[in-house]
């Protein structure tokens, strides 16, 4: 576990930049962490944010499949959104924790 | 008479019809199991059909060599539950009524899925070795083979046996280099995942046994499309691969049955408490083997540690105690890594694989996350043992719940 200041706000993140405790989150600091990462963030972006947040708290699991047919983007459109790792990147961003594939 | 209701007759549900009518009041209980197929087939087995290790024969039996005689068995394609009724409806439109259900539908493969997935080479040179027909199309295909591209895709996760595109890539690298064409097949391990396998430390021994092996690998590869033109595989993000022969892993959902019944997520598998193995919606139907959405694998043996903690919880909710027996997610696979070795992982909700011995602490027979011969054999047991003793619903001489004694924390 790393703080780390962000958006003026002071964090805990794991070592791959993911918020702990998603409560911290605020708007701000999805900003900051997709702009260090070279990725302005959009009202598109936020939709997929706040889908992410919603399902996360509603205790769903999710997957690129699922976010895909959110009605807010397709899989195509979202790996255009969030290039190299759709759900990876938008987990992060979101403040939740990174997505894991169960096998 | 009450009536103890069982959907799908595979591994999952052939174990519970032998462990209710061993443990359930014959003369108070009517146990019934509905399947829409006679045969059963021992799916591990499919693994080795395209190697010519085993053939069709070997994977086949009458499901009703499996069942206790006092079963009711329905062959008959299932249509829907309707849980609020307590009810199942089958295809031609029989209607069983139920006390307690238990769905063991399984999960299926969908090429359909992806588009192009299913066209002009569709078992010409595309082939899934999770059918039996599939299996048996690529043994054939493999006699004449002469080298070339061959590339094994995952599509979509979660997928059953989570290992079982290692252990073919493997196998096939062995089966080419004993035919002496191994310099000629460039064989490449395409999977949507970040490695080799999800959990870290089994992922980076399994990533560097594909690497020695000369297998490429390539991650975060989430296929949308084939190209049967320019023989290519196609990513959402636009990377594309070539191939000569392409074997896949199809898209895997639960039955359309649980579409019909309302009763699944967006791949169809079904709601299931993780701990409990209750159906999230309804209190007298629990869920057990493949059909089931708990985070763990898609496997037999996951199946055969769950069945166990399963029939606790099913005598408690008959009994209106309350359900105190807790799945851990325990998942005990072999991988064969070709040449006579195997390596074998045991995990569970909570804990990753790690190295180790097993089941004895510090004295094995079998190595955990270790390449060695005893593995192999494990594996070939594995088959006598379904058929003997796992699908009869007998103890095994390992515990359901995963313990830490012989492995090693890294
Ligand atoms: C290639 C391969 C290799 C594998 N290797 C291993 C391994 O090494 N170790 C291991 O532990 N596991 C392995 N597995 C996984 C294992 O076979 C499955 O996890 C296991 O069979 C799951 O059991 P199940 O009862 O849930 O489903 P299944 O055994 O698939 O049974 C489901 C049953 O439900 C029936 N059904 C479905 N829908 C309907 C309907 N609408 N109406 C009527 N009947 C229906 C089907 O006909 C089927 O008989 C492997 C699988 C494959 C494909």
């Amino acid at each position: 576990m790393v703080e780390k200041t962000i958006a003026g706000k002071s964090i805990n993140v794991n070592e791959e930049g993911y918020l702990i405790d998603p409560s911290q989150w605020t708007k701000e600091i999805a900003i900051e962490m997709a702009k260090e990462e070279g990725l302005e963030l959009s009202d598109k972006h936020f939709e997929i944010l706040e889908y992410l947040r919603e399902k996360t708290a509603a205790g769903e699991a999710l997957s690129i499949r699922k976010v895909g047919k959110s009605g807010i983007a397709d899989i195509k459109q979202l790996y255009q959104l969030f290039p190299g790792g759709p759900l990876k990147l938008s987990s992060k961003y979101a403040g939740i924790s990174k997505p894991t594939s169960c096998v | 008479m009450k009536k103890f209701l069982i959907l799908g007759a595979g591994t999952a549900g052939t174990m519970m019809a032998n462990k209710l009518y061993n443990t359930l009041d014959v003369e108070e209980w009517e146990i019934t199991i509905i399947d829409q197929y006679k045969t059963h087939y021992y799916q591990p087995g499919f693994l080795f059909i395209p190697f010519n290790i085993y053939t069709k024969k070997d994977v086949i039996k009458p499901k009703s060599n499996f069942f206790p005689s006092g079963v009711k068995v329905i062959y008959n394609a299932i249509d829907k539950i309707v849980g609020e009724e307590n009810k199942v409806l089958l295809e031609g439109g029989r209607v069983l009524q139920y006390d307690y259900l238990i769905i063991a539908t399984g999960t299926q493969t969908h090429p359909e899925e992806t588009p192009g997935l299913k066209d002009k080479l569709w078992y010409k040179s595309i082939f899934d070795f999770y059918t039996i027909e599939g299996a048996v199309a690529l043994q054939n295909y493999f006699k004449n083979f002469e080298g070339g591209k061959l590339v094994m895709c995952i599509s979509e996760i979660p997928y059953k046996c989570p290992v079982a595109p290692i252990e073919f890539v493997c196998l096939a690298e062995a089966y080419f280099t004993k035919k002496g064409i191994r310099d000629k097949v460039d064989i490449t391990y395409v999977t949507p995942m970040s490695g080799a396998f999800t959990k870290p430390v089994a992922s980076k021994m399994l990533g560097d046994l594909l690497e020695e092996k000369n297998i490429h690998v390539v991650s975060d590869f989430y296929l949308e499309r084939v190209d049967n033109d320019k023989k290519t595989i196609i990513a959402y993000d636009e990377r594309e691969i070539d191939f000569d022969v392409l074997t896949i892993v199809p898209v895997n959902m639960g039955s359309e049955m649980i579409e019909r019944s309302g009763m699944g997520d967006d791949l169809n598998f079904v709601p299931t408490d993780k701990q409990t193995l209750r159906s999230e919606k309804f209190e007298n139907i629990f869920v057990l083997g493949d059909a089931s959405n708990i985070p763990t694998s898609k496997a037999g043996s996951v199946a055969h540690f769950a069945s166990e903690i399963l029939m606790e919880n099913v005598m408690s909710a008959i009994e209106g105690r309350p359900l105190l027996a807790k799945f851990d997610g325990h998942a005990n696979c072999y991988i064969e890594t070709g040449y006579g070795k195997g390596a074998l992982i045991d995990f569970n909700y909570d804990t990753e694989p790690l190295p180790g011995t097993f089941p004895l602490p510090g004295i094995g027979p079998f190595g955990l996350l270790k390449n060695t011969k005893i593995n192999h054999y494990g594996k070939i047991m594995f088959r006598w043992i379904y058929w003997h003793v796992l699908l009869k619903g007998k103890e095994m001489p390992i515990e359901a719940e995963m313990t830490m004694a012989g492995k090693k924390r890294v």
